[in-house]
């Protein structure tokens, strides 16, 4: 194994990982509010609205994020919509991830006990004091450790974006082997840092589930 | 003119898909009744209470509580608004407690209040410690849920539906779920608000309970009241033999 090379290139990768982690934050942060936005919808008592959220959530689960980024960085230009490749990276796959965490969200919501929201609208609250008072607190603390499993997953996707050439640090790996022949070490150094990046994330995850359990 | 009675149940149906669970029920309770409601089980008697507050909306029939249809068919929003309102009028206690976990016992007593009442934090601290007091809870006031017992927490959850200050108190086997040596403390509170002539419509399988607290038992079966009375009568000379039936199967059931 080349040392030398990888101490030479690290800085570069460190780099580059910076901005794996900025597309991880955005597209998570994105993820989050289509997340609301989609278990809310699923849980509306309009149909109409049901249906939508539940396109939503089939459409962007039951197809290759891939497709779904190269169809907005490729194709929206030919339907008027031209975006930067890191944008489209974060609003691609935002909104991929934004899919899994409605569901997550939703899960969470209706694993709530309904005598809950039954004894809080008993004692005369309306159907949104209910779910923000009674419903949302306890769905919360059961929705912290799985949307960690969506971060975590989110995190690895941003790789993905590389397809369309944004400089990360999966892209960054595949440049440096152009250069240096030697995709053992680049891969492995990328695969550190990746791996770097979710075990912070995780203990941060952790933490805050361990937080709001001791409440 | 003579004064409606102050709980009236006319005509109630529900249908459960194919499934009629109440078939043509009317009943009416005074102001200051207690009335329990037995029979067997799957006999329609929560569906029957949980349509009193609409918690379970009837298929067809009327509900009412003091010169006031709870079930009046509205519009969404006006009907939200004006369900909301007789429900604040209606405390129900429940079989498995349902206090809320993420809060403290206070909070679990002063949270409707606040919302729905607009009381300062002062006045709902000292609704809190007037209720829990009255249930023999003031010294768990800052617990969780999950530190009580059974016992303890279905007396908060009275507390807590006493809080809103309600006309109607309505009881679904509050003490159904409780270990036997915790089941008195549970009917002490209840006793206790039967002597201040609170008006209650108690669902129980306790009856020895039911023939000392209450003025009248409904017995049900099937989705129908099959007798009904004051409890000397029921308990000891009743009239139907599906009621003779229920009764001694009970009773062995409970020796
Ligand atoms: N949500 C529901 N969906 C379908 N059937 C129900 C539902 N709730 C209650 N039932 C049925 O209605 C009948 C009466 O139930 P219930 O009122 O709970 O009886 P009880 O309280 O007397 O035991 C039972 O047969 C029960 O299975
Ligand atoms: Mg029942």
């Amino acid at each position: 194994m080349d040392t030398e090379l990888i101490l030479k290139v690290y800085p570069y990768f460190l780099e580059a990982a910076l901005i794996t982690v900025e597309l991880s934050v955005l597209t998570v942060l994105l993820g989050l509010i289509c997340g609301a936005l989609g278990a809310a919808a699923r849980l509306s008592r309009f149909a109409e609205v049901r249906f939508l959220g539940a396109a939503y959530v089939s459409f962007f689960r039951g197809t290759p994020a891939l497709i779904q980024l190269f169809l907005l960085y490729f194709g929206g230009p030919q339907i008027g919509i031209q975006l930067d490749a890191f944008t489209a990276g974060v609003i691609g796959l935002g909104i991929n991830i934004g899919a899994y965490m409605a569901e997550t969200m939703r899960g969470a919501i209706i694993s709530v006990d309904r005598g809950q929201g039954e004894a809080a609208r008993t004692l005369g609250l309306s159907r949104a004091q209910a779910f923000r008072k009674v419903v949302l607190p306890q769905a919360m603390r059961l929705m912290i450790r799985p949307l960690g499993v969506n971060i975590n997953a989110q995190i690895k996707a941003t790789a993905l974006v590389s397809a369309i050439s944004v400089v990360e640090l999966t892209y960054t790996a595949q440049r440096y082997i152009g250069s240096t022949y030697k995709p053992f070490e680049m891969f492995l150094l990328a695969g550190a840092l990746y791996l770097a990046i979710i075990t912070v994330t995780g203990k941060g995850v952790a933490f805050l589930d361990r937080k709001v359990r001791l409440q | 003119m003579t004064k409606p009675p102050f709980v009236e149940i006319r005509h109630a149906q529900k249908s459960y898909g194919s499934l009629e669970v109440l078939k043509d029920i009317s009943l009416t309770v005074e102001r200051g009744q207690i009335v329990a409601i037995i029979g067997p089980s799957g006999s329609g008697k929560s569906t029957l209470l949980r349509a009193i507050n609409d918690l379970d909306p009837l298929s067809s029939g009327e509900v009412w509580l003091d010169g006031v249809q709870v079930n009046e068919a509205l519009p969404h929003r006006q009907y939200e608004k004006h369900i909301n309102d007789m429900r604040q009028q209606v405390g129900m206690v429940f079989q498995h407690f349902n206090l809320f976990p993420h809060l403290t016992v206070r909070q679990n007593v002063t949270m409707a209040p606040k919302l729905l009442k607009k009381i300062s934090d002062k006045e709902a601290d000292a609704l809190a410690e007037e209720q829990l007091d009255h249930v023999g809870m003031l010294e768990r006031i800052d617990y969780y849920p999950s530190q009580l017992s059974g016992g303890q927490k279905q007396r908060v959850a009275i507390a807590r539906a006493l809080a809103m200050k309600p006309k109607l108190m309505l009881f679904d086997e509050a003490t159904s779920a409780l270990d036997p040596e915790l089941v008195e403390e549970v009917n002490q509170v209840m006793k206790k608000l039967a002597e201040e002539h609170m008006t209650m419509i108690i669902v129980t399988h306790e009856m020895d309970f039911a023939a000392s607290v209450c003025d009248r038992v409904i017995f049900m079966d099937k989705g129908v009241v099959v007798e009904e009375g004051p409890p000397d009568l029921v308990f000891r000379n009743p009239t139907q033999e599906r009621t003779r039936n229920f009764l001694r199967k009970h009773l062995e059931g409970a020796k």
